[in-house]
């Protein structure tokens, strides 16, 4: 690790304005930034911690019966929460405990490691995603294996999920790091149904479309078996699996998934 | 009943205290007044020429003490192997200098190629990224048949080719095997992997050292299995310096799993640079240094055939394996994939002829040595997995093929060199069958099919050869070294005794069974004894803990030096209850005269040893102090049978361990608690290799799993309820315990039933699946289902 200052502010807006600094940083829950800096990977100069942000942190409902998670929530408060059964089951098998209690949503989400859960989460129930500029949806957010469409110092500051008729989160482990090999989240709308799938694909998060579309056709399991497995080739091919086993994975664990949804 | 104490007790292990409590006292809690700490520079290439090393500016950044190269160690030996293996046509092995640090070459990645020494660790990392090196990239040499090939690229450009050695064994039995191969009923042919695994003890390796310039004296805390080996390698043959100058202490270690048995550079050269800049060097190795620095596991690429008669009896054996040295020799590795290995290959069976080839390579990959099992789970893992192919292939069932060439008469002299003393192995394949409710198997497999997955079970039964020795025969065989071990009992005035031993603690729990033994012998309480190790100045020459031999070998010289106390005491005893020497009896820690109520407590006579008022000294000297060294008569050999049940998610290839029986011959037991937990372990371990671990590298030579992101370690939840038995016992015949040794069998016996148990689970849904390479990840299961 590299020497640091770290800022705790007590404001959005001193967030940002400290952000504006030369080379701060986010600071969230620390999960991926803080192994990060202990291998020297990263050198800012200032962290800037958003995790004592009141304004950032906690759950509530909107008038539109969108769940709001503040950007600074840790996955163990959504795991706890349950009011959208789908994202509490997918927040509660992040890693282990201390992960849980310590890492946050903004945090996993600015990052979009191509193997994460949230982004599962927020693609597949077509969240909108505020941050101190802005509100951008799910759809216009995810650009790729750790690209975002955030800008240099924005926050991400609260991310809203309509809560659907039924989900369900389907995660295959990679057997090292227990993040996602292949995760399918499955959310059922009445406007029609969202499958978004992580960890299988160089392109990070991405929706499968033909599946929603047989989904949307009839809400079965049926529906899936009749599908093919979407094609291997653009899926991570590494010592874990090859790109049509991820393929594979990404059939069986949607299946899986319309079988689980509630 | 149970006892509760002595020999044959559950006594809770005392030293659990300690480390449950964070109480242990780790190398890396050592910290020396005024020690400055060391950053190794690595090479991030498999292989290259270094052109330069520049550390002008590197030098004048803050708090450097000084920066180290090739240059310092001018003059200084390399690491040394301690075991020469002569190959099939009666050469000696090619064995390339180890250099403490990186000589204009780099050979894996994670060799040393520079250290900074600087006042804190942050400096000393800052200096070094300031240090240029350029470094002209090589062709990685990675695939062992590959490296072997006229004009393939060379490790070492001094040796003649990457060929280690060509070990044959036993020579004079290759034709004959070979016409008994070509002539045979049916022949089984399977060519398997053993991969590539990394130990992980949980605590990092560590060195500190110091050097005194008023008395010239060394001392080195290093995380180590056996401290006076590396006083030995490292002073004798490294460094210059005698030992009485050079003091070696493994304290309180997290673990070892033969990673820690090596003399390791990082050691030589905290020794060295302690005296070169006047005070104490500290270096820890960080988790990931650990992955490419601590010598690496297993790493065979076999082909093993077995010859059968039309009734499935085994009539001969052939094995040809390629085992991976890495980069360098590291301690033990040329002994591991012969005399560790191919003495083994007879197993529970009574095969009559039996080769072995063993071709040790060279590649750009960091050293391969010993890791719990140690040759013995290759040996164990490919002649299983033959087996259990030969019988589908028979149509015999598994269970019935390996009974019906079970040895069953001992002494049995194998065709490979060894003589078993004892087994029963019937009785363990027995006890196996009732533990695992083998008889119920179908039933079960129903069930799991109507939950739409696919159950299956395997089966291994194993021999090992524990407690190495004796030290007249490894030294034909190329060891550099003895293979005894010893023990000096020191009973103190009072009774209470300290038993120094050469075994090393790392987990093993000898602070607890040690004392039992010698608890039981005299009839006290455990608790008026303890158990010092570790510290080349407190105790007798040790040859460390490593291959099961702690008990077997230094719990055997613990015996001896303590039947010398008992000789004394009597003695002493006889005196002071004016009886005659040979009608003196010591029980329950009191002597007393046969016949008679004459009753002398241990107490008093210990007691008389130190304050010789009434005592015979013109016949005894006063005190009560005796050292023994044990050299044993032949190896031990534990054997077992294992079951694993599983199974197969058919949708997403994922094997699920369902349970796991161990029933083991491990001789007597000390303690059985501290037993089953050893045999836990090493399932533990055994699973890990089968299912989950893998060591792999890119075709670059890059570490693909260079941290626990990558590198599969077993979870509690990968892991079934144990079912554990060591009922059946047939004592060693040639060590005074009748021990035989339980620290690896586990991680012996375990992968070939796990795999077996997939292949089963597979065929049993009519997959034409025979043999899965390790591990067994989902990935490779849906493949080979889908294949
Ligand atoms: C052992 C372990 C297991 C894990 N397992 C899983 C798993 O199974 N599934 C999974 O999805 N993840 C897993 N993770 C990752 C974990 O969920 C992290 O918490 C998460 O990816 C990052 O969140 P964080 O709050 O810790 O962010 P930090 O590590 O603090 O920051 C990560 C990045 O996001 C930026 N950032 C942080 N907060 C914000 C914000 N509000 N707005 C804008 N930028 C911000 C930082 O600057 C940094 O670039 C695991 C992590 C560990 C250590």
């Amino acid at each position: 690790m590299y020497d640091f200052e770290i800022e705790k502010p007590g404001s959005i807006a001193d967030a940002v304005k400290a952000l504006g600094g030369d080379e701060a940083q986010a600071l969230g829950g620390g999960q991926t930034l803080i192994p990060t800096l202990k291998q020297r990977l990263a050198s800012p100069s200032t962290l800037v911690s958003l995790s004592g942000l009141a304004e950032m942190v906690g759950i509530c409902k909107d008038d539109d019966g969108r769940l709001c998670i503040g950007g600074a929530t840790t996955h163990a408060a959504v795991a706890a929460d349950g009011s959208y059964a789908g994202l509490s089951g997918l927040a509660s098998h992040i890693g282990d405990p201390a992960v849980r209690n310590r890492g946050t949503i903004g945090g996993s989400l600015a990052n979009n490691d191509p193997s994460a859960c949230y982004p599962a989460a927020a693609l597949g129930s077509g969240a909108t995603i505020v941050t101190n500029t802005r509100e951008i949806a799910a759809d216009d957010y995810f650009k790729g294996m750790f690209e975002t469409a955030l800008k240099e110092g924005e926050i991400i500051t609260e991310v809203k999920f309509p809560i659907p008729e039924k989900s369900n989160y389907q995660k295959f482990v990679q057997p090292a790091s227990r993040f996602a090999l292949v995760g399918v989240f499955v959310a059922k709308y009445e406007g029609g149904v969202r499958v978004a799938v992580t960890g299988a694909s160089e392109e990070g998060v991405h929706r499968w479309t033909a599946a929603e579309e047989a989904l949307n056709a009839n809400f079965s399991t049926e529906a899936i078996a009749a599908l093919d497995a979407p094609s291997g080739d653009g899926m991570i091919n590494d010592l874990h699996g090859s790109g049509d086993y991820r393929a594979h994975l990404v059939k069986v664990m949607t299946g899986r998934a319309v079988a689980a949804a509630a | 009943m149970p006892k509760d104490g002595g020999i044959g007790a559950s006594s809770k292990r005392r030293e659990d205290l300690r480390f449950l409590t964070g109480k242990g006292k780790y190398t890396d809690d050592i910290n020396l007044q005024g020690q400055a700490y060391a950053y190794f520079i690595r090479s991030d290439v498999a292989h290259g020429t270094i052109n330069s090393i520049d550390t002008s500016a590197a030098e004048k950044m803050p708090g450097v003490e000084q920066i180290f190269t090739a240059k310092d160690f001018e003059g200084v030996g390399g690491v040394p192997c301690g075991w020469q293996v002569t190959d099939r046509h009666g050469e000696v092995m090619q064995e390339p200098k180890h250099p403490v640090l990186a000589e204009g070459k780099v050979r894996h990645v994670g060799d040393p190629i520079a250290v900074v020494v600087a006042d804190s660790l942050a400096e000393a990392r800052d200096a070094a990224e300031a240090v240029e090196i350029d470094i002209t990239e090589l062709e990685p040499v990675l695939n062992m048949k590959d490296a072997l090939k006229d004009g393939a690229t060379k490790v070492h450009d001094d040796l003649t080719s990457n060929l280690c050695y060509d070990w044959g064994f036993v020579e004079e039995n290759r034709e004959a095997v070979d016409e008994a191969i070509k002539g045979a009923h049916h022949v089984t042919t399977l060519e398997l992997k053993n991969n590539r695994l990394v130990a992980n003890p949980m605590e990092p390796r560590v060195a500190v050292a110091e050097f005194d310039s008023s008395t010239e004296e060394y001392t080195l805390y290093t995380t180590s299995q056996n401290p006076h080996v590396i006083r030995l390698l490292m002073g004798a043959f490294v460094l210059g310096i005698p030992e009485h100058r050079l003091r070696v202490v493994a304290p309180d270690v997290g673990g070892g799993f033969g990673a820690k048995i090596y003399h390791y550079a990082e050691e030589a050269f905290c020794t060295f640079a302690a005296k070169q800049v006047g005070r104490p060097v500290k270096w820890t190795s960080s988790r990931s240094e650990a992955f490419m620095s601590d010598a690496h596991g297993r790493d065979h690429v076999t082909k093993i055939e077995l010859a059968m008669d039309k009734d499935g009896h085994f009539l001969a054996l052939r094995t040809d394996t390629h085992a991976n040295m890495g980069a360098y020799l590291s301690t033990f590795a040329p002994s591991i994939p012969t005399w560790l290995h191919g003495t083994l290959m007879a197993g529970n069976y009574k095969t009559p002829l039996i080769y072995v080839n063993v071709k040790a390579v060279f590649t750009n990959t960091v050293p391969v040595d010993a890791y719990r099992g140690a040759g013995r789970p290759e040996a164990t893992f490919q002649l299983e997995r033959v087996v259990d192919k030969a019988a589908r292939e028979m149509g015999i069932d598994p269970i019935e093929i390996r009974r019906r060439n079970f040895i069953t008469e001992f002494p049995y002299a194998t065709p490979v060199a060894v003589e078993y003393d004892t087994g029963d192995y019937h009785a363990t394949m027995d006890k196996l069958l009732e533990m695992s409710d083998h008889a119920g198997f179908d039933k079960r497999a129903e069930e799991s099919k109507k939950n739409g997955k696919l159950r299956g079970f395997g089966i291994a039964h194993y021999i090992e050869a524990c407690g190495i020795a004796p030290s007249n025969l490894v030294g034909q065989l190329g060891a550099r070294a003895g293979l005894y071990e010893s023990a000096t009992v020191r009973v103190n005035a009072t009774g209470s005794i300290s038993v120094m031993t050469g075994s090393h603690s790392h987990g093993q729990g000898h602070e607890t069974s040690f004392a039992q033994v010698v608890a039981d012998m005299i009839g006290i309480d455990e608790q008026q004894i303890d158990i010092v190790h570790g510290d080349t100045s407190k105790t007798p020459m040790g040859m460390g803990t490593y291959g099961s031999r702690s008990i077997a070998v230094g719990g055997s010289a613990m015996v001896r030096a303590t039947e010398k106390i008992i000789a004394k005491a009597k003695k002493i005893a006889a005196h002071l209850m004016e009886a005659s020497e040979g009608d003196i009896e010591l029980k329950d820690g009191a002597f007393t005269v046969a016949g008679t109520d004459k009753s002398v407590a241990w107490g008093d006579v210990t007691l008389a040893a130190y304050v010789p008022h009434n005592y015979p000294l013109e016949e005894i000297e006063p005190g009560l102090e005796e050292t023994a060294f044990y050299d044993p008569a032949n190896f031990t050999y534990p054997s077992g049978a294992y079951g694993c049940e599983v199974e197969v998610d058919p949708e997403t290839g994922k094997v699920t361990v369902l349970g796991f029986s161990a029933a083991d011959d491990f001789g007597n037991i000390i303690n059985p608690m501290i037993v089953e937990g050893q045999v836990h372990g090493g399932l533990a371990q055994g699973i890990g290799q089968a299912l989950v671990e893998n060591c792999a590298y890119d075709e670059n030579g890059q570490l693909l799993s260079g941290s626990y992101m990558d590198y599969t370690m077993p979870r509690a939840d990968d892991l079934p309820m144990f079912n554990v038995d060591h009922s059946s016992i047939t004592p060693c015949t040639h060590n005074p315990l009748g021990v035989k040794g339980c620290g690896e069998a586990g991680a012996i016996g375990s992968p070939p039933a796990l795999v077996s148990a997939v292949v089963d689970a597979l065929q049993r849904a009519g997959h034409d699946v025979t043999h899965i390479d390790m591990p067994l990840t989902p990935d490779r299961v849906w493949a080979a289902m889908n294949s």
